[in-house]
């Protein structure tokens, strides 16, 4: 079953490309044939969370069988509560995306191909931006399901091909460049944990026949010195892909030139990765390391928070300035894991659901907007709350969900992490709070300059402005949402109002894996301690 | 005194015997034939008789009786000249596999309007009327055929005697990884060498580069073959014998001057550690990759990889295995300094073969990090992979992607032959989906990304070092493989995401021989990539070395 989960959109992008072949201009074929096959994909998620057992413990579902086995490699897959809600959140966010991007790739689409620069090019790229995307959920996927170290390495690093090409090959002007820092950055930090996955074969077979299973990793016998050096190299790793402060740099870069519909797959799919294998791996594999390392960690975070907020509220490119808020909350995930408590581990994975959904949103909404606008500039923008009232209002439902209004989903998992925060120490808390408040200047202060105020001048025409309701159809003139676009958003929206009230739909399937993980760090813990 | 004929187990040799014999008849041909016959007949003898190796290969593996309680299998034959062992076979196997993959490139002649890759003489001068009249590949004075240009008179002076040229390499090489004594050892390195001396300058575009690598790789070849002779003489007299396992025995016992010792294993690995393309030996790598006809570096720089790396581990592990404490500090310098000079010098690079040149000498070092791996079979773990085990599988993948990857470099051409500048092939992946995209995998499986061969392979060198204790070295090459995969994706890039330019480059359709190793190459890159089990476990089966 769970293998079917990755197959099914793998073989979904082979039929996309199969489709996008069979005739000249078959891309629009080949669009309907990735929506479904991500809409296949989402039912079989739906059928894993029905066969999946709430009040079980550990891995469920699990399938197991040989790969490569002189080296101790299986192609293991498992589901718990951590790995379920990821999931759903990839199942969910792969068709929201596809409908989003609706016309990438069309011909004329205005976005610049390669070879291309000014994005008259007339090439049918549908078929292309549908396999990749769909790829790329198929890579996720088996991340997230992965019980095999080396696997998940290897599915880890197949996400970046995909994302790659999404980049390279749907950008703005810098794309080049983007891709190419974002794929350095992101394989730079592979490499690292590659070396600490070899580690833990060197450690694996000095104790025994080797094998690459997380259960029997865990069960493994590690000195405190190797446990800390190989969890340093799990550790890099992640937080480049989180990102965490200082190795971020690649991140507003990518949101900055990626297409939307990239960005959100890739903030709010691939970087949950960093936050969730932290806690798998980090913290599954090497207890007694992630507690000496919390301090370093916790501190990582908070800057985290509070830096990514600062640069985000100085942003002019609103794409940019979305992307770095991810920055701030990502430190938040990240303090919640490190915290090493109940409440903390909830409320950080929690956050990882509630800021997918609310960052999708405020990603698309956005990039809604800059379509109309032409221009990512806020100071460029401006009174399109009156041209196009629909887009504003949503723009402004998911600011508030960012900035963690009560009502909205992520105002709970604000609310975990900071009081788990204040448990550990209350500087900790102190620092995480003023987050909150940078977020509502982010948020608000990016929403009042670039809806409201007076309509900006149509550029080139004397006397118009944006609010000009050209009946005639003036392309400079700015429209309110299409339904597609409103259809986009409706679910996420209602996601994040219905999690907001019902937040104990996620605790439930959350906390059993929550408190597993957590015995597990304790149980770790005294033999550690005597051993020092 | 009285002679007596040595023994020979001819079943066991008879794969080195077929090289060797299609060489030679080669020869004869290339005397007798008709010039236009001489190059379907050529080249049917030279693939003949590397087809017969791979089979006797197999043949011979399936044989190999077992020794040592398992731990290897093999067979000592003529005398102690030539061991035939478990991992000898197996580079023999891919040596013979590598070789026809170069055979098919070189009969090529598709790619430039129906012309052969090599120059009609080895003595045609530079500038010789180059791509344009009825000279090409003629040269001296007189023999320029008067006929118009018509591509029939070239294959008169087509220069048929590249295939025995090959093949004589191939049978040097296969000699080298199976030499059980350091007599052999340097004969079959001189019969590796020459020919290949020779091929390289024999490039019919861009005579003068071609010509120069061919004298830089012949000047340093032969004065690097010196150094062997010196520290075999020295390691002579040191243990009074040249055989390697005597050698062992010597070292084992302990006694005799140690600086003998010492200097004879420097001035020995210097030799092959210059055929490998090792900092600070590299100096002819570039220039040989960029001025040998794109064929020869094909096959040069895969099959000269794989048969000098086989020469160093049987060196190092045979012969002064016990001293491993004396020489793996040198290793280790070497290793750390190869990897970091190979990617830092490639950075730079924008010519597609010298940027190659640069990461194969990249690669040497993760191959000299697998070397470092050496452990005792009572120290290896169960099923751990062992160095030999991890060297061989990165031999094979690197051989593999290398022929393809180089392959792929002679298909995109300009005016002028092929188009190595690098920022020539901007915006290939838009006009030429297949090509740039079969490039990008050979790229990407030498950055070793995950689901090619280069990772696994990558996996398995750094396993075997780290296992050993190597972590230094470890750290250095995942370093390295950080700034290499730098300049990988830097070309993916340029071939995805750049403009073309204004007169962008032809890519041309080859001949079948060609298409067919580009295909199995990126077939078996990306099939290696997804289950490497089973060539793992046939490297690993090969057993260690028979002393």
């Amino acid at each position: 079953m769970l293998t079917s989960l990755v197959v099914v959109p793998f073989v979904g992008a082979l039929l996309v490309i199969a489709a996008g072949r069979l005739a000249p201009g078959a891309g629009s074929t080949a669009r309907w044939v990735a929506l479904g096959g991500s809409l296949v994909t989402l039912a079989v998620a739906l059928g894993v969370l029905a066969s999946y057992d709430l009040d079980g413990s550990g891995m469920q579902l699990t399938e197991s069988s040989a790969w490569i086995e002189p080296l101790g490699v299986h192609w293991a897959l498992g589901v718990d509560g951590l790995a379920l809600v990821l999931v759903l959140l990839t199942a969910v966010l792969v068709p929201v995306v596809l409908v989003a991007e609706w016309r990438t790739g069309e011909p004329g689409d205005g976005i610049p191909a390669p070879g291309d620069p000014d994005g008259t090019d007339h090439r049918d790229r549908r078929a292309t931006f549908g396999a990749w995307v769909l790829l790329l959920e198929a890579a996720a996927l088996a991340v997230f399901l992965a019980t095999d170290v080396f696997l998940f390495y290897v599915v880890f690093e197949a996400t970046l091909i995909p994302a790659y090409f999404l980049i390279g090959g749907f950008g703005g002007t810098e794309r080049g460049r983007a891709a190419t820092k974002f794929l350095v950055y992101q394989l730079a930090g592979g490499l690292v944990m590659l070396m600490s996955v070899v580690g833990l074969y060197v450690v694996a077979t000095q104790q025994g026949p080797a094998s690459y299973l997380v259960s029997d990793l865990a069960a493994l016998d590690l000195g405190v010195v190797e446990g800390r050096w190989l969890f340093l190299g799990f550790f890099v790793a992640f937080a480049v892909k989180a990102p965490l402060f200082p190795v971020h740099t690649w991140l507003a870069d990518t949101t900055q030139t990626a297409t939307t519909g990239t960005s959100v797959l890739l903030i709010c799919v691939l970087d949950k990765i960093g936050t969730y294998a932290m806690i798998r791996f980090c913290l599954g594999l090497f207890p007694e390391a992630s507690t000496w390392a919390t301090p370093v960690v916790v501190t990582l975070a908070l800057i985290s928070i509070v830096y990514g907020a600062l640069i985000a509220i100085g942003q002019d490119d609103l794409l940019r300035l979305v992307g770095l808020t991810s920055l701030s909350h990502f430190g938040f995930i990240v303090l919640g894991i490190f915290v090493l408590t109940d409440q903390g581990h909830t409320g950080a994975i929690l956050y990882m659901v509630n800021h997918g959904l609310a960052t999708a949103a405020l990603f698309l909404v956005a990039g809604f907007a800059v379509r109309r606008a032409g221009t990512a500039s806020i100071s460029a923008m401006g009174g399109m709350e009156k041209a196009a009232p629909v887009l504003a209002g949503l723009f402004l439902v998911a600011g508030m969900a960012t900035l963690g209004l009560p009502g909205l989903a992520p105002f709970v998992s604000e609310f975990l992490v900071t009081l788990a925060a204040f448990d550990y120490a209350w500087w900790v808390g102190a620092i995480a709070v003023t987050g909150i408040v940078w977020a509502a200047i982010y948020v608000l202060w990016a929403y009042q300059r670039s809806m409201t105020g007076p309509p900006r001048p149509v550029p080139g025409v004397e006397g118009e402005s944006l609010d000009h309701a050209g009946a005639g159809g003036d392309p400079r003139v700015i429209g309110d949402l299409t339904t597609r676009e409103v259809g986009v958003l409706v679910p996420l929206v209602v996601a994040l109002v219905g999690f907001g009230f019902f937040p104990s739909l996620l605790t439930d399937v959350i906390e059993p894996t929550t408190t597993q993980v957590l015995e597990q760090v304790a149980s770790a813990l005294p033999a550690a301690e005597g051993g020092n | 005194m009285e002679f007596t004929a040595p023994e020979i187990d001819w079943l066991l040799v008879s794969p080195l015997l077929a090289v060797f014999a299609a060489a030679l008849v080669g020869i004869l041909v290339e005397a007798f034939t008709p010039r236009a016959l001489r190059r379907p007949v050529q080249a049917g003898i030279a693939g003949t008789g590397l087809l017969a190796a791979l089979v006797l290969t197999v043949v011979v593996a399936l044989e190999l009786p077992s020794q040592g309680g398992g731990a290897a299998h093999g067979e000592v034959t003529v005398t102690g000249a030539v061991v035939v062992d478990g991992p000898a076979v197996f580079l023999w196997g891919l040596l013979a596999l590598v070789a026809v993959g170069g055979l098919a490139l070189f009969t090529e002649r598709r790619v430039d309007a129906g012309l052969p890759v090599f120059a009609g003489q080895a003595s045609v001068p530079p500038g010789a009327d180059l791509g344009s009249g009825p000279g090409i590949g003629t040269g001296g004075a007189g023999e320029t055929p008067g006929d118009g240009g018509a591509p029939a008179s070239y294959d008169r002076w087509e220069h048929t005697e590249v295939y025995p040229l090959l093949t004589f390499a191939v049978a040097g090489m296969m000699l080298f990884a199976a030499a059980g004594d350091l007599l052999t050892m340097f004969v079959a390195l001189e019969i590796l060498s020459l020919p290949l001396y020779l091929l390289c300058g024999l490039g019919r575009r861009r005579r003068l580069l071609s010509q120069e690598a061919a004298m830089k790789y012949f000047l340093l070849g032969a004065f690097s073959s010196g150094f062997f002779v010196y520290g075999a003489a020295l390691l002579y007299g040191y243990s009074g014998t040249l055989s390697l396992a005597g050698i062992a025995a010597a070292v084992g016992a302990g006694g005799g001057p140690t600086v003998l010792l010492l200097a004879g294993v420097a001035l020995v690995m210097v030799a092959l550690l210059f055929k490998v393309g090792a900092v600070p030996f590299h100096a002819w790598t570039p220039d040989v990759y960029q001025g040998a006809p794109t064929p020869v570096t094909a096959f040069m720089a895969a099959a000269t990889k794989i048969a000098a790396f086989g020469a160093v581990l049987r060196f190092l592990y045979v012969a002064v295995g016990d001293a491993r404490w004396d020489w793996a500090p040198l290793v280790w310098v070497v290793a750390i300094l190869t990897m970091l000079g190979g990617v830092v010098l490639a950075v730079g690079q924008s010519d597609i073969k010298r940027l190659l040149a640069y990461s194969s000498i990249a690669h040497t070092g993760f191959l000299l990090t697998g070397v470092l791996g050496l452990q005792g079979a009572d120290e290896l773990g169960v099923d751990q992979v062992s160095s030999l085990q991890a060297v061989l599988f990165y031999l094979a993948t690197y051989g593999v992607a290398t022929v393809g990857i180089f392959a792929v470099t002679t298909l995109v051409r300009d005016a002028g032959g092929e188009a190595s500048g690098v920022d020539r092939w901007s915006g290939l992946g838009r006009t030429s989906p297949l090509v740039a995209g079969a490039f990008a995998v050979f790229l990407l499986s030498l950055a070793g990304i995950p689901l090619t061969s280069g990772f696994v392979a990558k996996w398995s060198v750094f396993a075997s070092a780290a296992g050993a204790g190597a972590w230094p070295v470890v750290a250095v090459a995942i370093t390295s493989s950080i700034v290499a995969v730098y300049f990988y994706v830097r070309h993916i890039v340029t071939m995805f995401f750049a403009d073309p330019p204004a007169d962008p480059p032809a890519v041309v359709v080859p001949s079948p021989a060609t298409s067919v190793t580009i295909g199995v190459a990126l077939l078996a890159t990306v099939a290696l990539g997804v289950v490497p089990g089973p060539l793992l476990e046939l490297a690993g089966d090969a057993g260690s070395f028979l002393r």
